[in-house]
């Protein structure tokens, strides 16, 4: 297998991924890595969808949504993690929300290769300065991270990122 | 122009059994309300937040009616969830603004354009099917029924006295008596969601 295949990561398995784990609305912002996934996630009547035009307004509006007693899961790229700090760290660690962030990882080099995009350079070192844990995703054969995710920020009341580090590949 | 305070005894005899987020009204809504279990006074968790809090509650909650006294320093901050709010079109979600034209907690300081910004405007031009200027309180409180009457999401913009605070954060008196797990708890104990 080359590494083009064994990269290959589904929009289908990651939307299951969702919904076993109970997802009622995806507060998200769309980025390269998951347009795919919206167009499943669109055509999906369980899965509301709430489009936001500033990523740190995903993270009051997703806990807004779990104090409600709905399940809400935030997918942005990871620009718009950094341009959130002020709202994870006050919606979201100051409210004990438990959430996953779905974080399309832009300028990710699975191989370390140069490039000029800076906005992975710096995704690990936000995520360690604001103590939030983190699962890399590539493949299909890394989906199960994306359950370690949903079922620690549910034990830990905290929020969880799982780093897409793949364009979805659409098999339609 | 007129008080918060007067504005929030005004409203309480048309709260019915919706929640109220108070955001910058908090420290007077926590004396005024008699069903503190449906109040979520939050402080500030982060500014500019407020809208997509009550927002996010409001679709979580349909069949239960969410109030928000939101400021315009907040609706300034994060002005853009407006767009998202009359796109989804919450019809249980009432947008009160209490525009004082300034950050009143930390010193008074004007909001950018303070005197000159339409709200009402703004909020139809992002899409709000109903939205409203008040400056005297006669007129909003007359008008409460109506707004309050129809489905939302309605926007309601008010020019209220600024409750200017300029003594060290250490030193301000804490109005918020539970805690953000506490408010949340009770809410949700209130609701019949388990946490």
């Amino acid at each position: 297998m080359n590494d083009a295949a064994r990269a290959h990561l589904s929009p289908e398995v990651v939307l299951n991924q969702l919904k076993q784990h109970g997802v009622t609305h995806v507060v998200w912002l769309p980025d390269s890595e998951t347009n795919w996934l919206y167009l499943l996630m669109k055509a999906d009547p369980s899965l509301t969808l709430v489009a936001v035009p500033r990523e740190g307004l995903a993270c009051s509006v997703a806990a807004g949504l779990a104090v409600g007693g709905a399940v809400p899961v935030i997918l942005i790229q990871n620009t718009g993690l950094m341009e959130s700090g002020d709202s994870i760290r006050g919606w979201l660690f100051g409210l004990e929300i438990p959430v996953v962030l779905v974080v399309g990882m832009r300028g990710w080099t699975r191989h370390g290769a140069p490039t000029a995009d800076t906005a992975s350079v710096y995704t690990e070192p936000f995520l360690n300065a604001f103590r939030i844990n983190y699962y890399l995703v590539e493949s299909d054969d890394d989906a199960g991270r994306i359950s370690v995710a949903f079922n620690e920020s549910k034990k830990s009341r905290r929020p969880v990122a799982v780093l897409v580090g793949d364009e979805y590949q659409f098999n339609g | 122009m007129f008080s918060t305070e007067s504005f929030l005894k005004a409203f309480l005899p048309h709260r019915g059994d919706a929640i109220v987020v108070p955001g910058r009204g908090g420290k007077h809504w926590v004396k005024i309300s008699d069903q503190p279990d449906l109040d979520l006074p939050m402080g500030d968790p982060a500014m500019g937040g407020h809208a997509a809090f009550a927002f996010g509650l409001a679709l979580a909650q349909p069949k239960r009616r969410v109030v928000l006294f939101d400021s315009e320093g907040d609706v300034q901050m994060g002005l853009g969830i407006l767009l998202t709010i009359a796109e989804q079109k919450p019809a249980n979600f009432y947008h009160f603004m209490l525009d004082n034209e300034c950050y009143a907690t930390t010193g008074g300081q004007p909001v950018p354009n303070a005197k000159n910004v339409n709200y009402e405007m703004l909020a139809k031009g992002a899409g709000y099917p109903r939205a409203y200027s008040f400056t005297e309180l006669d007129a909003v409180v007359a008008a409460l029924p109506e707004i309050l009457g129809k489905p939302g999401p309605v926007f309601v913009a008010m020019k209220v006295h600024a409750d200017v605070e300029n003594k060290p954060i250490g030193e301000r008196v804490r109005w918020r008596k539970r805690s953000w797990t506490q408010v949340i708890g009770d809410l949700q104990r209130k609701l019949g969601i388990a946490a």
